[in-house]
């Protein structure tokens, strides 16, 4: 179409007419597939891109009544006051270190995990233990609550009265700030490592088996064919899951640690999430926490986006 | 890993291993939720009697689930959770099916555009304040449509459903399309029909969101009579006082523990999702390998 600046005037104005013509046909043509789209694309719009717009309350020192219209802009005053907060280094702190655990300690027992189930050669002893391990993935945070405190409950846990009847001194895990956080993850370890290996499982399953023959031609044992096989099939998809959990790096699980949350433990479980919460709706105090917030969305965009690039420029496929 | 190595005699060895660590494993997720189960059966004094330990119990008794289901509390949330889990699961099979069938036309003109609409909102949000004034401003609070609305759609389904329907014969519904069938009557005749398995798994996932909801009840609701499961649920594990909380006399709950209360509520949170548990299984492998196909 390099020839488009040649053709004269009138000819692109028919040109253009012609595409108008095309482009409403079309319209009219695909009526019913543009119908289906709209009630998503009003959900999408008025629950995901109004909130968007909303964090203008970031901005402003925003007021329920007056409404955005109405309450004063700010400027940059509620990020000064996050930042300069004796709250927010403690706050970063606990979400960082929890986030940094759950990366190491929750994604290295899933490709485990995987890589155990591989070796399992008796079909029915794999299919139970995947039945077994994948449960827990569905059931809610509050249940794993609820179970935690079956075990540790003061006075009346299995575990706590085991404890004191063997006369040592039990541990209350729910409210003892130094094992506040291994509790954190070993309860995530419980509920979502057979549901987090699933993926590995199928990235090993797609590994082409011409690969471990020719390995074991070449005199490879068990340890060799996983480093030199195995582990390499499985890299893109951990680099994926990696680069998606850094994404969150600033959420650090919200839903659980809400619900484990409690004053006795805010010193190592107070995290960014937890203090919006607190704030905005507990407290009906928006702008601040709503400053935190676009401090988070913001860092969490830059580092998927700069996690993806990294992984391409290292000769992976990234995300997109 | 096919064994295409000789098995020596370490080899063996760790094969013994690995399975004694999957058989622990696999008892360590299985025993607490065994332990509830039995708990909230087994009269106290007997679990009291065995250190709090007992595997086999001998007596057996359904003194808590008949107080937490005369209590009136518990009944109503579950009704309440039963409804949000029914209807909005219809809700977003509906909207999710409408939109990824679109959605899954590529001759479609403007189709990219909304495709990457919606993929940026997982990469970018509002985050909790702006979308809890938004849920505010659209007048939901304290209704239960503040439980359904704000998650109609969710990306990652809406997505897996997409390639599916990408992946379906396209001849057939030409076919339909030649014998005079309009898009709705494709979709409801031809392309339904073709997609039980996914609708399957995608409304088990949504169905199961529902069930564990927990957040939006303590966000949007202030009116405790609409409060879902979960929500009564940690309000009794972490109460003091179990027949404030049940709203009973605490004579009536005569001589029970509140520790058996508490469990037996832990049991009726868990049992529906065990129930569905096997069909889950049949389907969400495949639906997250679809998904995770393209990302």
């Amino acid at each position: 179409m390099g020839d488009i600046a040649a053709v004269a005037p009138a000819e692109q104005g028919k040109r253009r007419r012609i595409r108008r013509e095309n482009g409403r046909r079309a319209f009219w043509r695909y009526r019913w597939l543009y119908l289906f789209m709209v009630p998503g694309i009003l959900y999408y719009l008025i629950y995901h891109y109004v909130p968007m717009l909303g964090l203008v309350v970031a901005f402003q020192d925003y007021n329920l009544l007056k409404g955005i219209a109405g309450s004063p802009w700010v400027g940059l005053d509620n990020f000064r006051t996050v930042f300069s907060s004796p709250d927010f280094p403690v706050l970063m702190k606990n979400t960082l270190l929890l986030s940094v655990y759950r990366i190491v300690f929750n994604m290295l027992p899933d490709l485990v995990l995987a890589l155990m189930l591989n070796e399992i050669r008796v079909r029915w002893f794999k299919k139970t233990v995947q039945t077994l391990t994948y449960g827990p993935h569905f059931l809610s945070w509050i249940i794993v609550y609820g179970l935690v405190y079956a075990f540790f409950a003061p006075g009346s846990g299995l575990v706590t009265t085991f404890m004191r009847d063997m006369g040592w001194t039990p541990v209350d895990v729910m409210t003892n700030s130094s094992v506040f956080r291994p509790m954190l993850i070993l309860t995530e370890i419980w509920k979502s490592t057979g549901y987090g290996a699933i993926i590995y499982l199928a990235a090993l399953a797609n590994i082409n088996q011409e690969l471990y023959e020719a390995a074991a031609i070449d005199g490879a044992g068990r340890w060799r064919q996983m480093w030199n096989v195995t582990l390499p099939g499985i890299r893109d998809v951990f680099i994926l899951m990696l680069i998606l959990r850094l994404g969150h790096i600033l959420d650090a699980g919200f839903e659980q640690v809400y619900i484990f949350l409690n004053v006795r433990v805010y010193d190592v479980g107070d995290i960014l999430d937890t203090w919006i919460f607190r704030r905005g709706i507990e407290q009906m105090q928006f702008s601040v926490p709503a400053a935190v917030g676009v401090f988070k969305s913001l860092i969490g965009l830059v580092l998927v986006l700069g996690a993806n690039k990294i992984a391409k420029k290292l000769g992976g496929s990234g995300i997109w | 890993m096919p064994v295409l190595f000789k098995k020596s005699w370490s080899d063996r060895l760790v094969d013994g291993g690995i399975y004694a660590i999957l058989a622990f494993f696999g008892l360590l997720t299985l025993f607490p939720l065994y332990y509830v189960v039995i708990v909230s059966f087994t009269p106290y004094t007997e679990v009291l009697r065995n250190g709090g330990f007992l595997l086999v119990p001998r007596t057996f008794t359904l003194d808590a689930f008949k107080v937490i289901f005369t209590s009136g509390v518990v009944p109503r949330a579950l009704g309440v959770t039963l409804s949000v889990t029914l209807l909005g699961t219809a809700l977003n099979l509906l909207v999710t099916t409408l939109l990824a069938y679109s959605l899954s036309k590529k001759f479609l003109p403007g189709r990219n555009v909304v495709l990457m609409g919606i993929v940026f909102t997982m990469l970018f949000s509002g985050g909790l304040i702006p979308t809890f004034l938004t849920v505010k401003m659209t007048g939901l609070m304290n209704t239960i449509w503040a439980l359904i609305i704000p998650g109609l759609v969710s990306t990652f389904n809406m997505l897996i459903m997409k390639t599916y329907f990408e992946g379906l014969p396209q001849e057939v519904e030409e076919a339909a399309k030649v014998d005079g069938c309009g898009d709705v009557a494709t979709l409801a005749k031809i392309v339904l029909p073709l997609s039980m398995p996914i609708m399957a798994t995608l409304g088990l996932f949504y169905g199961v969101t529902h069930w564990n909801a927990y957040f939006p009840g303590i966000m949007y609701l202030n009116d405790r009579s609409l409060y879902p499961l979960q929500v009564v649920l940690r309000n009794m594990i972490i109460t003091p006082s179990v027949s404030q909380e049940l709203a009973v006399p605490q004579t009536q709950l005569s001589a029970l523990p509140p520790e058996s209360i508490k469990m037996a509520t832990v049991v009726v949170a868990i049992v529906p999702v065990l129930v569905v548990y096997p069909f889950l299984q049949k389907y969400f492998i495949k639906g997250m390998l679809i998904g995770a196909v393209k990302g």
